[in-house]
Parts: C-alpha cells; sequence; structure tokens
C-alpha cells in the first residue's frame, strides 16, 4: 500500500514523553456525491426518520380502558404497547427475545454484507448525515467550508455559522421533543409542551437529548464511530473472506498514474492502472478514511467512495467498479488470476439464518400462546398453619389475579390437593367469585380449612384454579398446604 | 521510562508507522493510541468537578464533626423530608378510611385492600415484636390467625383491644387477668385441676380418677370466670380451655404453672400512639388474618 497512516510524523517525536496526551482533531469536510449509494442513504434516512419523528402520533383504538396510541411506553401504569400487542413488566423477555433477534439480524446482515448497519441504518450515521445536510446547504461543499473556516471571521462566516448551529440544535431539540412523545399520549404532551404545562421531567429528557444529538451528530460525528463505538471491534471478528466490503481493487487500480500518463501507458502495452489518484473517494469519506488502504476500522462502509469513483470512472471512461462491494476472497482470487467466488450460502450464514428462525419462532410461538388471565400465590410465611378452635387445620394465602383483557371479567375460584379442604375469600362473605377489571391485577387472601386427618408434618400440593365464568378458560397455581407437626389429639 | 535508544526511529513501530510509549516488555512495545482531545478535557473537567463536592457537600472531617457544606444537605435532613413528604402524601388514601365504618372497608374491595396494606405495614412497625411478622403469636403473645379471642374478635373488639390495650393502665383498657392461686389451693389440688382442664381438649383421657377430682376444685375456684363450661368469658378476657389452643402451652408444667402463679400478659394501649386511621387499618388487617368474627 502506497499511503501511510495518517497523522503520524515519526521523526518529529524523539522522546513518546514529549508528545501531547491527545490526538488533535483532524476536521474533515465530506464532499457532496451523487450516486447509486448515495440515494439508497437519502432514502434510509427519509425512511427512518419518518418513522421515529412520526410514530408517536399514529393511533391504535383499543376501546375506552387503554390509551389509543400505537407505540406507547406506559411507565406509570406499567404496560407497554405496540400496535396489537401489550406487554406487561413481567413479560420483558419478550423484549429480550426481540434484543436476541436484533443481534443475530446483526451478524446475519454482516456475514453477507458488511457493515450495513453502520453505513446506513445507524442513529449516529442517519443523524450526522442529516447534520452534515444542513451544513452543506448554508456553508456550502467541502471547498468553501474549509476556505471558511481557515479565513478570518466575516460577517458572512458569523452569519453562517449561527445559523447552522441554530438549525442543528433546532433539529436536535426535534429529536429529543420526538423521544418523550414514547413515553406519554403525543398529541397531549405536544400541546402541554407548546404552553409550558409539561412535566420538568419532559424538558430534561428533551434538554439531556438535544444536548447529546447536537454534540454527537454535529460535533463528534466520526469519533463516535473509531473511539467510542464497540461494534467496529466486534464487527472485526465477525466477518469473514466472503462478507462482501466496499473494498478498492488493487489488481485494477495500481499502479496509479494520471490520465494523460495511463493513457501513453496503454498506447505502449504497458501495465497502468485505472486509480487516477484524484483523491475523489478520500473527500467524500465521512469519517476521512483512504480506502484503497484496505478494510480498515474507522471505515463505516457507506458506500460513498463507490458513488465517487464511479462518478470519475464515467467521465475518464473507464469501467465502473474500481471501488465496489467486494469480498476479500475475490480480491485474493483477483490478485492470484483465479475465478471469482461468492458464497453467500456458506455455514455462518446458515447458522445466523436458522437461529434467527428459531428465536423468531419461539418469540411468535410464545406470543401465540400467550395467556390473558394469571393466578399467583404466596403461602403466609408466619404462621405457616392455623389451629382453629375445632380442631380444623388452616393454612392462608394471598392470590393475585390478572386479567389482560381489556373487558373486565369474573373469575370463579376453586382449590384441589387437600381433602375435605373449603374456601374462603377473606371480605366475600362466602362468594367464590373474583371480579378483576379490564388490565388489572387483583389481590385477595383465600383461607384454605379443613377438617380432614392429616399426616404429621404435611405438606400437600395445593391447586388453585381461576375459571374465567363467561369462556370457561382457567388458570392455575399450585402451593403447598402446610400441616401441624404432629397430628392433633 | 524509556531507556536511550540509537535511533529516534526506536520509538515507531514499522508495520504501522505509529509511535510508541517507550515502554518495552521482552522485544514488544506498546502503541501510542492517545485519545481525543476533548476526551482529555472532559477528563480534566471531571478532576475540576470533584473538587467542588469538598465545598458544597459535607466532605471534610472535624474533631467532633464534619464541614457542612455550601447547601447545608444533611443525610438525616434528608430522610425527614422525605418521611414528611411520604406521611403527606398517604394522608389522602388514610383519610379515605378515617370516614368510612370499618365494616363498610372490608366490603368494598378497594377500601380493604387499601386498608390492609396501611395495615400490614404498621402492624410490622408496631405489632410484630410480640405477635409475629403475621401475627402467629408466641407464648405468651396470642396468634391472631386463629379463631380463639381472649377480649373478642369482632371488629369492634379488636379496635377496643388495639386502642386501649389490656392491663396498661388505660381507664378504658381490658383488665381482668389470672389470679395466682399458690396459696389457695394445695399442689394435689393444683395437679388434679391441670388434669382437668388438659382433659377438656382430650390430652387426658376423661376417665382419669385425677380429673374427676380436677372438675370438684375447677367448679369452686375457676368456673367463676371460665365459666361453668370453661369456654371463657370475653367481658373478663378468660381463656377459653376446651379448645386446644393455648396462650402459654398445653403441657401439665406450664398448666400447673399457670394456676399456681397467675398470668397478668401486658398489651400496650395504642390509642394515644397512632392515628385513629392507622388503628382502623390495624383493626381490619387483624380481623382479615382469617381469625375475625
Amino acid at each position: 500500500m502506497t499511503a501511510h497512516a495518517t497523522g503520524t510524523e515519526p521523526a518529529a517525536h524523539d522522546e513518546a514523553d514529549d508528545e501531547p496526551l491527545y490526538e488533535a482533531r483532524r476536521q474533515i469536510y465530506p464532499q457532496r456525491v451523487h450516486g447509486r449509494f448515495r440515494r439508497i442513504k437519502w432514502a434510509v434516512l427519509a425512511v427512518t426518520l419518518a418513522i421515529y419523528y412520526l410514530l408517536p402520533f399514529v393511533r391504535w383504538d383499543r376501546g375506552p380502558d387503554a390509551p389509543d396510541q400505537a407505540v406507547l411506553i406506559d411507565f406509570p401504569s406499567r404496560r407497554f404497547y405496540f400496535f396489537f400487542l401489550e406487554i406487561w413488566p413481567q413479560e420483558f423477555y419478550y423484549v429480550a427475545g426481540l434484543l436476541i433477534l436484533a443481534a443475530l439480524i446483526l451478524f446475519l446482515m454482516n456475514a453477507v454484507a458488511g457493515r450495513v448497519w453502520c453505513g446506513y441504518l445507524c442513529p449516529q450515521t442517519v443523524w450526522t448525515d442529516l447534520f452534515l445536510a444542513v451544513e452543506r446547504v448554508i456553508e456550502g461543499d467541502r471547498r468553501a467550508r474549509m476556505r471558511a473556516d481557515a479565513g478570518p471571521w466575516t460577517l458572512e462566516k458569523v452569519t453562517h455559522k449561527t445559523l447552522k448551529h441554530s438549525l442543528w440544535l433546532i433539529i436536535a431539540w426535534w429529536t429529543g421533543g420526538a423521544w418523550v412523545l414514547y413515553f406519554a399520549d403525543a398529541p397531549t404532551l405536544v400541546v402541554e409542551l407548546a404552553t409550558f404545562q409539561a412535566p420538568a421531567i419532559a424538558y430534561a429528557s428533551i434538554g439531556v437529548l438535544t444536548f447529546t444529538t447536537y454534540v454527537l451528530a454535529g460535533h463528534m460525528r466520526e469519533q463516535v464511530c473509531t473511539y467510542m463505538c464497540p461494534w467496529p471491534r466486534i464487527q472485526a471478528a465477525l466477518t469473514d473472506e466472503y462478507a462482501l466490503n466496499v473494498s478498492y481493487r488493487a489488481d485494477r487500480g495500481e499502479p496509479r498514474h494520471s490520465i494523460k500518463k495511463a493513457a501513453a501507458l496503454r498506447q505502449a502495452h504497458l501495465p497502468a492502472g485505472d486509480c487516477i489518484d484524484c483523491s475523489q473517494c478520500v473527500v467524500v469519506c465521512p469519517t476521512g478514511v483512504d480506502i484503497r488502504n484496505g478494510s480498515q476500522l474507522a471505515c463505516i462502509q457507506c458506500g460513498l467512495c463507490i458513488d465517487a469513483c464511479d462518478t470519475v470512472m464515467d467521465k475518464i471512461e473507464r469501467p465502473r467498479g474500481l471501488i465496489a462491494y467486494d469480498s476479500e476472497a475475490n480480491l485474493e482470487a483477483r490478485r492470484a488470476g483465479r475465478p471469482l467466488v461468492r458464497h453467500i450460502v456458506r455455514a455462518r450464514t446458515i447458522l445466523y439464518a436458522v437461529l434467527i428462525l428459531a428465536v423468531a419462532g419461539l418469540m411468535l410461538t410464545a406470543l401465540a400462546r400467550r395467556e390473558l388471565e394469571g393466578v399467583a400465590a404466596i403461602h403466609d410465611r408466619n404462621p405457616l398453619f392455623v389451629r382453629l378452635s375445632d380442631g380444623a387445620i388452616r393454612n392462608a394465602y394471598t392470590l393475585r389475579l390478572a386479567n389482560k383483557k381489556l373487558t373486565e371479567r369474573s373469575f370463579r375460584l376453586s382449590v384441589d390437593g387437600v381433602p375435605g379442604a373449603w374456601l374462603d375469600i377473606v371480605g366475600a362473605a362466602g362468594d367464590l367469585s373474583v371480579t378483576v377489571g379490564p388490565d388489572q391485577t387483583r389481590e385477595i387472601r383465600v383461607l384454605v380449612t379443613t377438617h380432614a386427618p392429616l399426616p404429621p408434618a404435611a405438606s400437600l400440593p395445593v391447586t388453585f384454579t381461576i375459571r374465567d365464568a363467561a369462556t370457561g378458560i382457567a388458570a392455575h397455581v399450585t402451593d403447598h398446604f402446610i400441616g401441624p407437626p404432629e397430628s392433633a389429639p | 521510562m524509556s531507556t536511550a535508544h540509537d535511533s529516534p526511529d526506536a520509538h515507531v513501530d514499522s508495520a504501522t508507522g505509529k509511535s510508541t510509549t517507550g515502554h518495552e516488555w521482552d522485544g514488544i512495545r506498546e502503541l501510542n493510541t492517545p485519545l481525543p482531545r476533548w476526551w482529555l478535557w472532559t477528563f480534566y473537567a471531571c478532576i475540576v468537578w470533584s473538587v467542588g463536592y469538598w465545598f458544597v457537600y459535607p466532605a471534610w472531617p472535624l474533631i467532633s464533626s464534619a464541614t457542612g457544606g455550601l447547601i447545608g444537605w444533611h443525610s438525616r435532613t434528608a430522610v425527614e423530608t422525605q418521611l414528611a413528604d411520604l406521611t403527606a402524601l398517604r394522608a389522602t388514601s388514610s383519610a379515605r378510611l378515617a370516614n368510612v365504618p370499618l365494616d363498610e372497608i372490608e366490603r368494598n374491595p378497594a377500601l380493604l385492600s387499601l386498608a390492609r396494606a396501611e395495615g400490614r405495614v404498621a402492624f410490622a412497625d408496631n405489632c410484630a415484636p410480640c405477635h409475629g411478622a403475621g401475627g402467629g403469636g408466641a407464648k405468651g403473645y396470642p396468634n391472631l390467625n386463629d379463631d380463639d379471642w381472649l377480649w373478642g374478635g369482632t371488629l369492634a373488639q379488636i379496635q377496643a383491644t388495639i386502642e386501649h390495650g389490656v392491663r396498661a393502665g388505660d381507664d378504658k383498657g381490658h383488665q381482668g387477668n389470672m389470679i395466682a392461686f399458690a396459696g389457695v389451693l394445695t399442689p394435689a389440688q393444683m395437679s388434679d385441676v391441670a388434669d382437668y382442664v388438659r382433659s377438656l381438649s382430650g390430652l387426658v383421657p376423661a376417665g382419669e380418677p385425677a380429673v374427676a377430682r380436677g372438675a370438684v376444685v375447677f367448679k369452686a375456684n375457676c368456673a367463676v370466670c371460665h365459666g361453668d363450661d370453661a369456654k371463657g368469658k370475653v367481658e373478663l378476657g378468660s381463656k377459653n380451655l376446651t379448645d386446644g389452643i393455648w396462650l402459654y402451652g398445653g403441657d401439665k408444667a406450664t398448666i400447673v404453672q399457670t394456676i399456681a402463679h397467675g398470668r397478668g400478659g401486658v398489651m400496650p394501649a395504642w390509642g394515644s400512639r397512632l392515628p385513629a386511621s392507622t388503628i382502623k387499618a390495624l383493626t381490619v388487617y387483624v380481623h382479615t388474618l382469617g381469625g375475625g368474627q
């Protein structure tokens, strides 16, 4: 490779201790670029941002006893709504499953086409792209920005910078604002925010997210990827020689010559690479890397250098694809003159696909079998049992009935497992039906009493059943019925 | 620190072109990968920020105390503020209990669960040391889960007992106690009457001669308070001796001891210590433990 890693001047430092403790920022001025991947990136940006900003306003009718917001994280009543789904806190495993699924999909994307996530979908990339677009519209393209930054502070520069940072802050504020809308009824909260009636935590959250968005997307940009994000490191361990990555085809590009010299060499049937060292691939790069140095940590594989190079190849009438999505195996094959190989279906991708299907299948099964009623029991700990004046033995339990339907339901309670036992619900005056409100739980104290003789130190499994009076659907819970150490005299 | 090197390039790694820190282990050198400038500044800013804690919060130990801190924060005051906030928060729910009769609280599921929740906490704070965490009782301290009540198990009776206590010096409190019979009965009579009492719950066969002798002694000395049927009297707080439930123990030695020396356990009067709504919550809680009448 021709170029050195940037930013080091070996001879300048005799002693390591004399070096600054920090790595000075190398300001990057990505140039505007047109092409296929730029269009894909605009489309992805538009779709992802539209989802993020507009989703809280989508309505979903759930009846009178539940909120009508399609996606809502309702912390006060501890419910998570996602369109037709409603998750209770104890069902958080669905979210865990979703995260596992997301990780596996990330792995699969990586095995097939490299850092698709980094280049197109990551919020850091999307918002940085948006902020760069704003910067370009106000301050002009790469050269204009570099000239302005190097030059003195003129009225125009001050105006431009002020305008840019104001627009950045507005976008950042809107970003934070959209975030809080996922936690409360969006239209109501928007009005409250506008009239300064919203809770303090809403303003605080917006403030924090405004700050982080402005700093991360406006100022830190590629440094987030190179210094803070763990994914580039993990990704390096997950890739293999068949994964598609944005690659420079050194076999075609080298040796580099100017257009004229390359043409002359070709006329003389001497080797001349297609790369004319125009640096277009470097100047358009949002992280400032030179893709011709090969696969590297800072490269987020957004494909913008492909667009830049293709544009140049069209102009100099050479075939496109000097920089393109390619695999390590093919780069090697080209170098050695072997036929190209494509291995999308391979052990790694099959494994990820199978795991994705398995986890998704498990989750769908769990969702389909999700029970809309439940009962849990806690046995009294002190005392474990009570002997009544007529010699009967009684155990007390706290039962919690859950009704996950959005309508009020009546359950009939019964008990099995203890000979001769009968049930009492405290406060119910002998009534064994329990009404639970829509989407609610209800705690009841239950007494199980029996006259039947029990073996010494009895510990009998006892099953409580709640049965929906209307549909007959039942839920069970099993606990223990404890007897005295010795049987009664 | 680094040792002397022959050439300046000794500090540059040839593979990456990066300088090294000069640290060397068996020929392996550490690449110098400095943090970005803003990161270093954030680090310095954190150090400066941390100095602020010395002055804003209590920090420097003095001989008998510590520096107070500029904002006057104190952990004890913080706890007190939180407790006061909590009490204020509870005031609304407590007020709901205060205005509703006890039996209505038990019939209303929402009020019942509120009263039981408040009662459970108050019970753990005030009653559990003697009666046990779940009211299971201990020797001399009644089990509140069973249906054997010394002073009555209705809501009103339980409320009165909690409010005025037992032998606690409260004018309206329960006063009766078990008299010591050591000088009145002979040891043999006490033994006989103990056998008789045990026979009432089947611990001694009814045909024993001692039981018959004890029955005579019982009628003459004990029936006044415990009743002819030995089932006890709520107005006197005398124990039901027929139900196999014992306050001090049902073995013969304990019963003889009870007869000889009497019993006079004390329950504090809570009326002057707890708010009325808390006593109501406690009443409902105890009543719904399982034995309430």
